[in-house]
């Protein structure tokens, strides 16, 4: 048996999964002459979560921001196969890729309905009927400010506005930072829904959410994917997870 | 009492002329964070383009006024959709560079306009009826007065349907708030752009039929003069607030006439300074801008 050794070189890099809904090659970011992120290669599996992990500032919001060309970027990033990399935010977006950001980011002056409005895109008809159906609160609140809903419900804004069109990939970043640890578990039960029909890429703190939803886990350490394989293993090793994540698995709050 | 009432219906007459230069420079600086210096130049085009059809129509002054408003409005929409999809969009993200490209621009359409028709004033087509007056209160007001209050209030009107019942106007408030993420809900923001400064020009041209009714006249240096009180109300009324644009724009247009009168000749455009002033230190975000 070498299991410890296959934690000492658990990076793979692209091949890692068969057909990834996305996969990014040597992808470099570099903000205000410094280099955040020094070539991160991975993919993305084609179904279920795929946790994107690591400390505070090793550069998990700069990968997903790189992924959607919001900052300016190299490298490649191939979405099913096709180069999105050359294609500005709203054709990446119009290609099937949703992006729920960090801090919601929700359009604060803008009642619940016109957040929603803003979000349908595409041929077919919205599917609001869904989005009430994971999220009933926001159909009695359609007609209130964004700015004026608790974390809770803005999280469900924003996840709301990515569930309207088809999509073939989400981007979601921390969505369950700040939240109340009841309001933590209702986010965490609609992600685990919203995986079984579309594949995400999730960027959590909470080891507890990560361990319920993510099979397949990465993490980055300064600007570098130092581990790439199952989520459970990595979660299982209390070393490992540990060294990589500075957070014993007891740390994390459980849903 | 009567001279409250001439001076009160003068201010917001002036107040509306200020209110369709500035309601564009809002809308483009908050959805953009654009400062576009080329707004009074787009003004005085429209104003010049204007004038120039209204001479070549034969009919009655009326008749004359509507043709110069209607070229003067498309002239400075063309313009100003031109110039942003040729010098701001190339300049995107460099935002010194595109205050120095509007600056330049609007010192070459001022040198434009004089080189063509020369620096004396040109004498807008005015019906009668505009200039003649009638009794309110026992004030005379010139009837143009009461036109270009209720061409402000009905532009202030079109521009709220377009804000709140359309999804263009959906799309500039969303974007106001925060840009990056209407392109990240899929959407081509800068289609949003094009569109702001279209219809910012075409209300800047048809203020330049307004400022005809006024002043009876049109110079090619009365934008730069009308864009320091445009930018003003913009700061006044909040950055991106079509309704704080039109609030400013009459407080702004009262106080000027109010202080000429009450104190001296020239105090009017110092209170105004110092308005401006006094909401900065009160309110920095303005009358309806949201804090930031």
């Amino acid at each position: 048996m070498t299991g410890p050794t296959v934690a000492e070189h658990p990076v793979t890099g692209p091949g890692s999964v068969r057909e990834p809904v996305l996969r990014l090659t040597d992808v470099r970011v570099q903000i205000a002459g410094s280099q955040i992120l020094h070539g991160i290669s991975f993919d993305v599996a084609a179904t279920g979560v795929t946790a994107l992990l690591g400390r505070n500032g090793v550069g998990k919001t700069t990968t997903l921001l790189a992924v959607m060309g919001l900052l300016p970027r190299t490298g490649s990033v191939a979405l099913a196969g096709d180069r999105i990399d050359g294609l500005a935010t709203h054709r990446i977006v119009q290609r099937g890729v949703g992006y729920v950001p960090e801090d919601r980011e929700v359009f604060a002056g803008l009642t619940v309905s016109e957040n929603l409005r803003l979000a349908e895109r595409g041929a077919g008809a919205p599917r609001y009927d869904e989005v009430f159906e994971l999220f009933p609160d926001l159909r009695s609140r359609l007609k209130q400010a964004a700015g004026t809903l608790s974390g809770g419900q803005q999280q469900m804004v924003a996840l709301a506005r990515v569930l309207l069109a088809d999509n073939r990939l989400l981007l979601v970043d921390e969505p369950t930072k700040g939240l109340a640890p009841q309001v933590v578990v209702e986010v965490a039960r609609a992600l685990e829904r919203i995986a079984q029909t579309v594949p995400v890429l999730l960027v959590e703190q909470n080891l507890g959410v990560v361990g319920r939803l993510a099979r397949h886990a990465i993490v980055l350490n300064q600007g570098r994917v130092v581990h790439d394989g199952d989520a459970t293993t990595l979660l299982g090793d209390a070393a490992l997870t540990q060294r990589l994540l500075g957070v014993s698995r007891e740390g994390g709050s459980h849903p | 009492m009567s001279i409250v009432i001439v001076l009160a219906v003068t201010g917001l007459g002036l107040g509306a002329l200020y209110f369709l230069i500035a309601s564009g420079l809002s809308l483009i600086f908050g959805l953009m964070r654009v400062l576009n210096f080329a707004h009074g130049a787009v003004f005085a085009f429209g104003a010049y383009l204007g004038w120039w059809a209204a001479a070549h129509v034969t009919g009655p002054a009326a008749l004359r006024l509507v043709v110069a408003a209607l070229a003067g409005m498309v002239a400075s929409a063309v313009l100003a959709a031109l110039v942003e999809l040729l010098l701001i969009r190339p300049l995107y993200g460099r935002e010194v560079a595109q205050v120095l490209v509007t600056v330049g621009l609007s010192l070459a359409i001022v040198a434009l306009l004089s080189g063509i028709w020369g620096t004396d004033p040109k004498t807008y087509p005015v019906p009668a009826w505009m200039v003649s007056t009638s009794t309110v209160a026992g004030a005379e007001i010139p009837h143009g007065r009461w036109v270009m209050v209720l061409v402000g209030l009905a532009v202030l009107g079109l521009f709220l349907l377009f804000l709140r019942r359309t999804r263009y106007g959906l799309i500039v408030r969303a974007g106001v708030e925060n840009r990056a993420m209407v392109t990240a809900l899929g959407i081509d923001v800068r289609r949003a752009f094009t569109l702001v400064f279209t219809l910012g020009g075409a209300a800047a041209g048809l203020a330049g039929a307004l400022a005809g009714v006024y002043f009876s006249a049109v110079t090619p240096g009365l934008g730069s003069s009308l864009l320091i009180f445009a930018f003003i109300v913009v700061v006044i009324g909040g950055l991106g607030s079509v309704t704080g644009s039109a609030l400013a724009a009459a407080v702004v247009g009262l106080v000027q006439q109010f202080a000429n009168y009450y104190a001296a000749s020239g105090i009017g455009d110092l209170s105004v300074v110092l308005l401006l002033a006094a909401v900065l230190l009160v309110r920095p975000q303005g009358l309806l801008g949201r804090s930031v």
